[in-house]
């Protein structure tokens, strides 16, 4: 397999807490009246966004100024994906963001309707690090909210950006943030008689895009561990189609190991420390688990009936999976050592790819019903089913590690002669508001979010 | 060249009924004689134009119609003839289900596929199965036409 991915920048990164200093600054503005504090409630629907001004960073010399630029627009681009905030247009901002420093003139940001106002800067160490400090204040009280400083390497810029779009995020909703996370998805080309698809991975706003195999062989299905840079996914490199081991830092890829059958459809546990996945057996897909330490192999279903997509609650206790032992393609759940299995879907249609939200509290799924493919939701019960959105395919929901917003992948068809249709990423918001594409330079499917890097 | 297709299709409903598939029978040349394969075509192309290399299925379905297993039937005669062959069946599902579960359905195609060969008496050791669930569709489109030729079990020479 070629590998086409640098590794990430070591964990030079030291997160410096600021909070003390900053909010002695904070204090001289706290002679005002008490105030609530700027929020926004995200649990009820279709919150109105909050406008924002994210002025540019500022830095002492061009080259800091210029990153400076670089990072406020990875901010603002963040939060307005998010549908939860507003940037305002730097046009309109009155006061000269050099000048924001130590306390903003909040008259002049209120006067264009700032709620919140970030303020940031960027300057270099003499390790050769960049430093990069940034203050959120809520203009209407008059106060600072929450202020952070990070030092990395300045080929890091924007992950500066996302781990500050993630503290403003969680400072003002309350949840936590999701911007500082990778995809790994398949990249497709070609067509639709011999689609080539490759491995690939890119940032959580499309940024950094890197194919990380050739499309000499047919892979799918890849999913991130939650506790390491790795990746399990299915490949065809061998013939048989077998569940993959990728290692993003060192390119290291190796099977899972030989099996009677095909092994597909893997899963990290959510320890990192196994995979629970399918085996095909005389007709049927049974689900496994192996331990990655041991190698050991443990047979979780045994029914001849088709069960697959697997997929372990949070805390681990917990595998929902589909299964057409009833006779069509449902959702079900069952103990981890597979024992008290329960149905969890009864609407009408067939359900599939149940996936356990982060926070434990939902399962996502695809849905057929009626020639159409629908996204949804669901308690871990079975109730509450929600629909978030549908189409002619849509497939494949992964959550972003706040458990808040869901990616997916769309296919619209084409003219019967190859012109017109698309397949690509798009993230959905849990109330099914803000659905917005993913911008891939090619064709994608499979998307799978990773936790939060480090 | 167009005439004696004509005639071989005149030939192959005579000798094959009406038991093909919906689309193996336009695939098909058929074999006028009945007996050795015309010196021009290998093995491969013998048991794809003659034989009929492919059984279809219904939505969600694995199981063999009564048109399948005659295809099947021939199937195994094929691999009599050529005994030192071994083959691979193809599983493949239409582009209506979720990729993991097509993969498994596939599967299954493809298993129903061998285990009707294996009781027409063909050693099961010569027969490998794979899936390619939705990845490989034989023809494009998005309608149920398009999608009956894609449920299919292919049987491949090695």
């Amino acid at each position: 397999m070629t590998t086409v991915f640098p590794p990430v920048a070591r964990a030079t990164r030291r997160m410096t807490l600021f909070l003390a200093a900053l909010a002695l600054l904070g204090l001289v503005s706290l002679a005002r009246p008490a105030h609530a504090d700027l929020t926004l409630d995200i649990t009820r629907g279709n919150p109105q966004p909050i406008p924002i001004a994210i002025p540019s960073f500022q830095g002492d010399n061009p080259a800091d100024g210029q990153l400076g630029a670089d990072i406020a627009g990875v901010v603002s681009n963040d939060l307005e994906r998010s549908g939860l905030f507003r940037p305002i247009d730097p046009a309109a901002f009155i006061q000269d963001p050099a000048a924001l420093r130590p306390i903003p003139r909040f008259a002049d940001w209120k006067l264009i309707n700032a709620q919140a106002l970030v303020v940031g800067n960027v300057s270099a160490r003499p390790d050769g690090q960049t430093h990069v400090e940034f203050r959120l204040w809520d203009t209407t009280a008059g106060k600072m909210l929450t202020g952070v400083a990070y030092n990395s390497p300045a080929v890091n810029w924007r992950r500066f950006g996302h781990k500050i779009a993630d503290q403003i995020y969680q400072r003002i909703t309350g949840e936590g943030g999701y911007f500082d996370t990778r995809i790994v998805y398949i990249s497709e080309s070609g067509p639709n008689l011999r689609r080539i698809k490759r491995l690939a991975i890119m940032d959580q706003d499309g940024a950094n895009n890197h194919l990380l195999t050739n499309g000499h062989s047919l892979v799918l299905t890849p999913r991130f561990s939650p506790t390491r840079q790795e990746i399990t996914y299915l490949s065809y490199a061998q013939g048989t189609p077998r569940v993959f081991l990728f290692d993003i830092l060192t390119g290291q890829n190796e099977s899972l190991g030989d099996f009677p059958g095909m092994t597909f459809a893997p899963r990290f546990a959510p320890d990192g420390a196994g995979v629970i996945f399918s085996l095909s057996n005389g007709g049927g897909s049974e689900i496994f688990t192996m331990d990655l330490s041991t190698h050991h192999v443990n047979q979780i279903t045994q029914t001849g009936a088709i069960d697959t997509s697997p997929c372990y609650s949070p805390d681990g206790k917990y595998i929902t999976f589909n299964s057409d032992r009833g006779g069509t393609q449902q959702l079900y759940r069952m103990n981890a050592d597979g024992s008290n299995i329960q149905r969890i879907s009864f609407g009408t249609g067939r359900y599939a790819t149940p996936v356990w939200s982060p926070r434990g509290d939902l399962i996502a799924f695809t849905k057929f019903v009626g020639g159409n493919f629908s996204i949804g939701v669901m308690a871990p019960d079975g109730s509450g089913e929600r629909i978030l959105t549908n189409g002619y395919l849509v497939e494949g929901p992964t959550w972003a590690p706040n458990g808040r917003v869901l990616m997916f992948f769309r296919q619209t068809t084409d003219d019967n002669g190859g012109r017109g249709g698309s397949t690509r990423l798009y993230s959905i918001d849990l109330t099914g508001a803000n659905e917005r594409e993913v911008i891939t330079r090619q064709d994608a499917s499979d998307p799978a979010w990773s936790p939060l890097l480090q | 060249m167009r005439l004696r297709l004509l005639g071989l299709v005149a030939t192959m409903t005579v000798l094959a009924g009406c038991h093909t598939a919906p689309s193996a029978s336009t695939d098909n040349g058929g074999n006028s004689t009945g007996g050795a394969p015309s010196a021009s075509l290998t093995p491969q192309q013998e048991l794809t134009q003659q034989v009929g290399d492919r059984v279809f299925f219904g939505f969600d379905k694995s199981d063999i119609s009564s048109d399948a297993q005659a295809i099947l039937g021939r199937q195994a005669d094929f691999t009599k003839k050529y005994a030192s062959l071994t083959f691979t069946i193809e599983g493949h599902a239409d582009e209506r289900g979720t990729r993991e579960y097509n993969l498994a359905l596939g599967e299954r195609r493809a298993t129903a596929a061998k285990n009707a060969l294996v009781a027409l008496g063909v050693d099961a050791g010569r027969l490998k199965t794979i899936s390619y669930g939705k990845e490989r569709p034989a023809v494009d489109g998005h309608n149920e036409a398009a999608w009956a030729q894609n449920r299919r079990a292919v049987t491949v020479i090695n």
